[in-house]
């Protein structure tokens, strides 16, 4: 298990923890509504190299664009076969 | 007789609900706005399969019923059938993108709990065939107990099964709402309909990945940004300039043919130098606008916009701003005032203040006429390096100028007046698609129909006021006083310039000041009225305004003047939006006053630096 901003690239994983109190109240209502979810299926797609640009990554069947500090409070682990 | 039933269109952002609406209403269709606020109102008119006429209002796009935005506010307020906006819909189109539907379940869900009839649209469903997802939508439909028509907006397919369907449902009679349901609950159970309506799903490696992988490089993707940026200022430019000679001698025809076929009078002089010659001097940079707002349109059509916002957050980051501030203050280079309005998207009220401050010193088209006849006479078109001329090159300045100048204000103000903490970035990225010409050129037409009825009363209205100004009260004959000087404008221009004498303006630029604030443009045509009466007595009618403009200017002047216009707030237009956007008149107060302030330091600057250096 990793946050969303150490979790390998283009690997899918799934979202096992999200820490909404680490987040401001409508951060944390944006998120749930654009589909973060424990559970959700998820992917990161792209992340700058260097310095402290954004990450885009996919979750469910959509492309979110968020910072790494929201990124941070969500933790991803490699899916269980089961899924 | 009953009003026109009100269906109303409503779902996630890009569930392609503004082609949807396109497709249903076509050309019958207009943009308004909700009272006391700035959302745009599209509505049109839809042919029920009975015959009937229905009157069909696109909502803002809206992630849930807890509106984050005042976008958001407004769709709340119409489908709950509170705040007065609207009056209570008789059915709701609620659409949904097939591929993503999981997530847009939900807030279909909490709008069929409002217990109005509803038929979901089924957005998109050919693009998430292609990505290999097939879905049933008859099982959709049991799941959810109402309509559900698979639609393909763009391509037109299913609008007569949606119109079938709203035939049947805006006479129903509405149903209790239900209890409002927790979210996360709510977001479970959307899941699950999903999943039971997925009759098949391959994972495919979609091409907006593909295309992706190259636009969010981080090496690549700029590179291809700021390309993108330097062929859509190319083009306004080069592609406007053929139009643009075209509306000019237009204009200039109907101005020969009035003065050949009617004799001298107060009013011929009035029509020909106030009227046509003020009009036509703004109606030419029409082409340039409507080409920059191809661009801005294209992008955001196509999806790309949302990737220069990531693209940009980092930067933007810098000065306490997030990426999604990219997208007004472009926009704001064709116009600030679709530029503050577009800012509504931004959740966070410090953040987006602080755009709609620094919005204003974006270079807009309105200033590109003040800048293209000044450096035109003023500075000599010398080559200064390979394919770089002099004039090209101080255009350029000017630009980068308010672009920095807007980067140092928003530093200054997110540490000061809209201080907080800073805001986040958090976007969906739309899947790309092709811009479809009809949609596009709907935007384009309905912007041109904006700037051309601004055209002919704003701008006419000015005109024609600042020319009776100027030419009243005439002097006395013979007394050799110029008739500028003793008109009513010249004696409030002769005020004024003992303001800005400091700062090297001379009476004319005093007295095109203030008809530039109705439109900055305006100045171009005013110094020209100005000239034009002045001389009205000698034989220098025809002389261009570059020539007399050479004559009475010196070069730190002219660039003085440059400097003002890349800060000052000049515009009516914009003050008045940021009102609006504000709700009061503090913040646009605020920004007259620092814009004002930083105008007359930086002019002053610049004024004393040239003659310092000896231009």
């Amino acid at each position: 298990m990793a946050s969303l901003t150490a979790f390998p690239h283009r690997q899918p994983g799934t979202v096992s923890a999200i820490e909404w109190d680490r987040l401001a109240a409508p951060e944390a209502r944006r998120l749930r509504e654009l589909g973060f979810d424990e559970g959700a299926s998820i992917e990161v797609l792209h992340r700058s190299r260097f310095g402290q640009g954004p990450i885009a990554c996919r979750i469910g069947r959509m492309t979110v664009a968020l910072r790494r500090a929201v990124a941070g409070a969500i933790h991803v682990a490699l899916p269980t076969p089961a899924e | 007789m009953h009003p026109a039933p009100l269906v109303a269109l409503v779902g996630n952002p890009n569930a392609g609900k503004s082609a949807l609406f396109n497709a249903l209403t076509g050309a019958r269709q207009k943009v308004g706005n909700y009272p006391g606020v700035t959302v745009e109102r599209h509505h049109g008119r839809l042919v029920l399969p009975d015959g009937r006429p229905a009157e069909l209002v696109d909502l803002p796009g809206a992630y849930s019923l807890e509106p984050s935005s005042p976008d958001e506010r407004v769709t709340r307020d119409v489908v709950t059938g509170t705040g007065g906006f609207e009056r209570v819909p008789d059915a709701l189109v609620v659409v949904v993108d097939a591929a993503n539907l999981d997530n847009h379940l939900r807030f279909a869900m909490q709008l069929i709990a409002l217990g109005r009839p509803v038929v979901i649209a089924l957005n998109m469903v050919d693009l998430a065939e292609r990505d290999g997802l097939v879905l049933d939508a008859g099982r959709l439909s049991a799941e959810l107990g109402v309509p559900v028509i698979p639609t393909v907006a763009v391509r037109r397919r299913g609008l007569d099964e949606l119109r079938e369907a709203l035939g049947g449902l805006v006479d129903r009679e509405p149903a209790a709402a239900a209890a409002p349901e927790d979210i996360r609950a709510l977001q479970r159970r959307a899941r699950t309909v999903a999943r039971a309506a997925i009759v098949s799903e391959t994972p495919t490696r979609r091409w907006t990945q593909t295309l992706d992988r190259v636009a969010l490089h981080p090496v690549a993707g700029p590179v291809l940004l700021l390309g993108i940026l330097f062929v859509m200022f190319q083009a306004v430019f080069t592609w406007a300039a053929t139009p643009a000679d075209m509306i000019d001698a237009a204009f200039g025809g109907l101005e020969g043919w009035i003065t050949t076929n009617t004799g001298a009078s107060f009013l011929r002089s009035l029509v020909t130098d106030g009227l046509i010659a003020g009009v036509g001097a703004v109606v030419v940079f029409l082409p340039q606008i409507l080409i920059l707002f191809l661009f801005i349109l294209v992008l955001e059509a196509s999806g790309y916009m949302v990737r220069a916002a990531f693209l940009m957050d980092r930067l933007m980051a810098g000065v306490g701003l997030s990426g999604r501030a990219f997208i007004p203050l472009l926009s704001s280079f064709a116009c600030a005032v679709p530029g503050i309005m577009a800012t509504r998207t931004i959740d966070d009220e410090k953040d987006r203040l602080t755009t709609i401050l620094i919005a204003p010193l974006m270079t807009c088209s309105a200033r590109w006429p003040v800048y293209t006849l000044i450096i035109g006479a003023m500075i000599p078109n010398t080559q200064v390096a390979p394919f770089v001329q002099l004039q090209g090159l101080v255009m350029f300045g000017l630009l980068i100028v308010g672009v920095a100048g807007a980067y140092g204000a928003a530093l200054v103000l997110r540490r000061t007046v809209t201080r907080g903490a800073s805001s986040g970035f958090m976007m969906e990225m739309p899947k790309y698609q092709w811009p479809l010409l009809r949609d596009i050129g709907i935007g384009l037409w309905t912007r041109a129909m904006i700037f051309l009825k601004r055209a002919g009363t704003i701008i006419a209205g000015t005109t024609v006021v600042l020319w009776l100004l100027l030419s009243f009260p005439k002097p006395p004959e013979g007394s050799g006083i110029s008739p500028v000087d003793y008109s009513v404008a010249g004696r409030i221009g002769n005020a004024i310039e003992v303001v800005v004498r400091p700062i090297g303006f001379n009476r004319d630029i005093a007295l095109a000041l203030l008809p530039a604030m109705a439109a900055r443009e305006v100045a171009v045509s005013a110094i020209g009225t100005v000239y034009a009466i002045d001389d009205s007595e000698g034989e220098a009618g025809q002389t261009a305004i570059s020539d007399r403009l050479k004559a009475r200017w010196s070069l730190p002047t002219a660039l003085a003047f440059l400097m003002w216009f890349v800060w000052a707030p000049q515009c009516i237009s914009t003050i008045a939006v940021t009102r609006r956007e504000t709700n009061g008149w503090k913040w646009p107060a605020f920004m007259v006053g620092y814009l004002f302030a930083a105008a007359y330091i930086f002019a002053g600057i610049t004024y004393w630096l040239a003659v310092a250096v000896g231009l």
